[in-house]
């Protein structure tokens, strides 16, 4: 089901975003699934657990109730590095390198399928 | 380029925002909001249904209600991920539906009186749904569009085992027949009520459209569910409870009567037949849960320190 909740007339727009919490919160984990043989894993989403095992139990239940993956893998989430986003750009800009591409070359046709 | 320049290019290209991408402060608001609120209405739309699992009528029909009700628990889980993306936390969410401070969508706080209602919100409340979540998969932002396409997917087997279940009641008996006919009475109008307000009445549209947060509106995407659905009701023999309901042909839709604004706006702040309840049973079911929660933590960090030793 969905949607937005509409802001009924008299009440405000802004809703709270944060809270303070007293419990302990589970650490975050990132799931990721192979599909079936021959694929590699894929990222699917997240959960919380209290350690990997149930993370594991968990993610199987969450993200694999109609047999959409024959192997799940779990990794703390704190244990993800990334680059910075404006880093990241840095390597896309590898784009403007056309002669490592097999199609920047020109092949005569007789030649065959190459 | 300006952040926000760069920002709005690649949402007119139909590229997907992602969660380190930098975004409008309003952007990750209203995304926040919208999620956040989505995400509990997965949560709590366990309930109505949840009602009627010790009485469903058949084994079949019980493992097909338990199977469904846990997809919600699932899709809940999947909406409180996307928006842990955007720097909140999910029990910090969780906390603030406790306190009342967060809502979900109204149509949950409506009872489920008897077994055909099950069979009316597979058909109807996940049809509308499905309708808004259609629309959703092509949102801008990719952890939300992304959860959409995977329970799109599985809203489908929620509303066509609805529809099925409504098919054998209408094939039965006289009085299974009317058990299906008060239910789409009942249920009705609520659906429609599920696009929110009109177009005209719509604080957000405008910005969540240039966003593409929001594709279409919500008079639109209740036009398509209207026309969708007729068909269907005169499928089942039964029969929609809107004396103005008739074909239009000039239009090429149907025509329907007006909505009970004030029943919206009542069940929206709070006052619904069912809204009390349903935050109340959520509340106690965290409470009577927590000493699960605090097994699980005592056992994992024995077991840390077990591996440490």
């Amino acid at each position: 089901m969905t949607y937005e909740v509409p802001v009924a007339p008299g009440e405000s727009a802004d809703i709270e975003e944060t809270i303070q919490l007293d419990g302990e919160v589970w650490p975050m984990w990132e799931v990721f699934v192979r599909a079936r043989r021959g694929i590699s894993h894929v990222h699917i989403g997240s959960l919380h657990a209290p350690d990997a095992e149930t993370a594991l139990e968990n993610a199987r239940d969450v993200y694999t109730r109609r047999g959409e993956g024959v192997s799940v893998w779990v990794v703390p989430s704190d244990q993800v590095h990334a680059f910075e986003p404006d880093a990241a750009e840095e390597y896309v800009e590898a784009n403007e390198k056309v002669y490592r591409l097999a199609t920047a070359y020109d092949i005569p046709e007789e030649v065959g399928q190459m | 380029m300006a952040n926000e320049e760069r920002f709005q290019q690649i949402v007119d290209a139909e590229e997907k925002i992602e969660p380190t991408d930098w975004m409008p402060e309003g952007y990750r608001k209203t995304l926040i909001r919208q999620i956040a609120q989505h995400a509990h209405s997965e949560v709590i739309g366990m309930q109505p249904e949840g009602n009627w699992i010790t009485r469903a009528p058949s084994l079949h029909r019980k493992a097909i209600l338990i199977a469904k009700v846990q997809d919600e628990a699932g899709h809940g889980l999947y909406l409180y991920s996307a928006a842990e993306t955007l720097g909140v936390n999910r029990d910090e969410l969780q906390e603030l539906l406790h306190q009342g401070k967060h809502k979900y969508s109204s149509i949950f706080n409506y009872p489920t009186l008897n077994w055909a209602d099950i069979g009316a919100i597979g058909w109807l409340v996940d049809g509308a749904a499905i309708t808004n979540q259609v629309m959703l998969t092509r949102c801008s932002y990719g952890p939300y569009s992304r959860a959409m396409v995977r329970i799109c997917k599985e809203e489908s087997f929620h509303q066509r085992q609805g529809y099925e279940l409504l098919i054998r009641l209408c094939q039965g008996t006289p009085e299974q027949k009317a058990m299906a006919q008060d239910a789409l009475n009942r249920w009705w109008w609520p659906s429609l009520m599920m696009f929110g307000p009109h177009d005209s009445d719509s604080t957000h549209t405008e910005q969540s459209m240039a966003w593409k947060i929001k594709r279409v509106s919500n008079d639109d995407l209740r036009q398509q569910f209207v026309d969708m659905t007729v068909p269907q009701a005169n499928y089942l023999g039964i029969s929609i409870p809107d004396p103005d309901l008739r074909w239009n042909a000039d239009r090429g839709h149907y025509d329907f009567g007006d909505i009970d604004w004030d029943e919206f706006w009542r069940v929206v702040k709070g006052n619904g037949p069912m809204n009390r309840e349903r935050v109340a049973h959520k509340v106690k079911a965290w409470e009577d849960g927590a000493w699960v929660r605090e097994a699980a933590t005592a056992y994992a960090s024995k077991k840390r320190a077990r591996t440490a030793a």
